[in-house]
């Protein structure tokens, strides 16, 4: 079975023990080296097939994290990934070198740029500076924005990266209907929920095409199905997002409904579908699948 | 432990403006005044957060005030349908006061409601918009309704230990004339277990989870600045 876990920024282990131990790593919100109380309210809005959200990367900062968060997360006895962030390539080394010696699993290097001049320069110098700075597992979480971004992949893989985390938001805008104004505080944020899902295959899919490195993929995930069509475009694991706001019981559910749906077409585990988008003689033929009338 | 289940719509009963929307109680428990409930609207994306207004024997009820897409689509189930609720959630009323007195204003007197009921008979004050809206009084037998422009904050009378629910401005002004009151705050939330940090406000200085740390707060959480901005 694929690893499931949680979109960094979408579950509190410490306020959801249960739900954190239902997934196969926890993922913590990003953490950055100075303490952030984040973005004024309000910080979301739902949207027709998602949400918006401007969290604006609220954390209680590195040495806080590492000294009263980190210790309390390590005990729930779930494998833990640090999603570390930052405003320039030393801010990931110095997050890095910090969490080399702790018992986390994985970093996460949350380097959503969309916005800078040069997306392939920064998130190669980004990688660089971490892969220096730990021996840890590190995945790179890229957005799915960028003009081109299995360019922006390729140059996580020459830098370091050991797998990719496909995608963050994507930029969006919410008005009130009475007055027309921004409901979010920052007017724009991110757009999260099904209306991300073909995004993300996209870009999973291009990613997967380019590199061939693990991938975990996310992106409106609320079913089986959908976790299924990601690995078949390249996922090698996939993480809930929004979804754990409406069910928390997501992960049981999402599990086994994606290995009935593999059943289903043949393959006795679901990671068998892993590029399958990409192989056409693999694939399974329609004449040879059983799909109910409802499928998840 | 988070307890989540898709019970069947007993029945969904206009009440003036508002509309109470009955629900089996299945397996989940009523949990304290002030404490609150996701219901997940049919075709939304996202629950909506509300607080207990009644629990009738086997049933859980709450006021619906139909404005949005998520409260329009609550109100037009029918009986039979499953709506999904997790809950109870956050922290809610303290009852061990010695002269409780309850204060709502509109959508905000669900949670009073219950508290009257297990505090058994306090004296309240109920604030409406209109005539159409205060109709939801007759939830709360012997309660003293106004309707704007009076308000229920020139009814207030002192040494009272206050339980309040309603608009912030309304929550603003009872915290200035009674500092020790409870008072029940609203903010948009996605998740109401403390995962999506949606629902931030200000409390002792800081920006904290309103579903964590409340969603009732003493008069003395809210920091002095947002009293003085009211």
């Amino acid at each position: 079975m694929p690893p499931l876990l949680n979109a960094s920024g979408c579950l509190d282990a410490l306020a959801a023990p249960d739900v954190a131990r239902s997934l196969d790593a926890f993922v913590t919100k990003t953490v950055t080296p100075l303490r952030r109380d984040g973005n004024a309210p309000v910080r979301i809005a739902e949207i027709d097939c998602g949400m918006l959200n401007t969290i604006g990367l609220a954390n209680p900062g590195l040495d806080d994290f590492v000294c009263d968060t980190l210790p309390r997360l390590l005990e729930l006895g779930v494998p833990v990934w640090v999603s570390v962030g930052g405003f320039r390539a030393g801010d990931y080394a110095e997050s890095c070198a910090r969490l080399d010696d702790e018992g986390v699993e994985a970093i996460e290097l949350n380097v959503s740029c969309p916005n800078v001049e040069s997306p392939v320069e920064a998130t190669e110098e980004i990688v660089a500076a971490a892969r220096a700075a730990t021996a840890k597992p590190l995945f790179t979480k890229l957005s799915p924005q960028l003009p081109d971004v299995a360019a922006v992949a390729l140059a996580a893989a020459r830098a370091g990266t050991d797998g990719l985390s496909l995608v963050n938001t994507l930029r969006g805008l919410a008005l009130d209907p009475r007055t027309l104004a921004p409901v979010l505080s920052t007017a724009t944020g991110g757009v999260s929920g099904p209306v991300l899902r073909p995004v993300a295959l996209a870009a999973v899919h291009a990613c997967y095409a380019a590199t061939g490195l693990p991938i975990v993929g996310m992106g409106g995930v609320e079913t089986g199905r959908h976790a299924l069509d990601l690995i078949a475009a390249g996922a090698s694991a996939c993480a809930l997002g929004t979804i754990l706001f409406r069910d928390p019981d997501a992960p049981a559910r999402v599990r086994a409904e994606l290995a009935r749906t593999a059943f289903r077409l043949g393959l006795e585990d679901p990671l068998a579908a892993r590029g399958l988008a990409h192989r056409e003689a693999e694939r399974p033929l329609p004449s040879e699948t059983k799909i109910p009338a409802k499928v998840n | 432990m988070l307890r989540r289940e898709a019970p069947s719509v007993v029945a969904v009963e206009p009440l003036g403006a508002y509309s109470l929307l009955r629900v089996e109680r299945a397996t989940l428990e009523c949990g304290d005044p002030g404490q609150f409930f996701m219901l997940t609207p049919p075709g939304r994306t996202l629950p909506r957060a509300f607080s207990l207004c009644l629990a009738p024997p086997g049933e859980l009820a709450f006021l619906v005030d139909p404005v949005g897409l998520g409260t329009r689509a609550l109100v037009e189930l029918q009986p039979g349908d499953r709506l999904p609720v997790l809950g109870p959630l956050g922290r809610g009323f303290r009852l061990d006061v010695p002269r409780p007195l309850l204060v709502g204003g509109g959508i905000g007197i669900a949670p009073l409601v219950y508290a009257a009921e297990r505090l058994g008979r306090a004296p309240a004050i109920l604030g409406f918009r209109t005539p159409e809206h205060a109709q939801a009084a007759s939830l709360l037998q012997g309660a003293e309704v106004v309707i704007e422009p009076t308000y229920v904050t020139e009814r207030l009378s002192p040494g009272r230990d206050v339980l309040a629910c309603g608009p912030e401005p309304m929550l603003h002004a009872v915290a200035c004339l009674a500092p020790s009151a409870q008072l029940a705050w609203e903010a948009p939330m996605a998740c109401g277990y403390g995962a999506c940090f949606g629902c931030a406000v200000e409390i002792r200085g800081r920006l904290r989870r309103l579903c964590v740390e409340g969603p009732v707060l003493t008069a003395a959480d809210v920091v002095p600045a947002e009293l003085e901005a009211a």
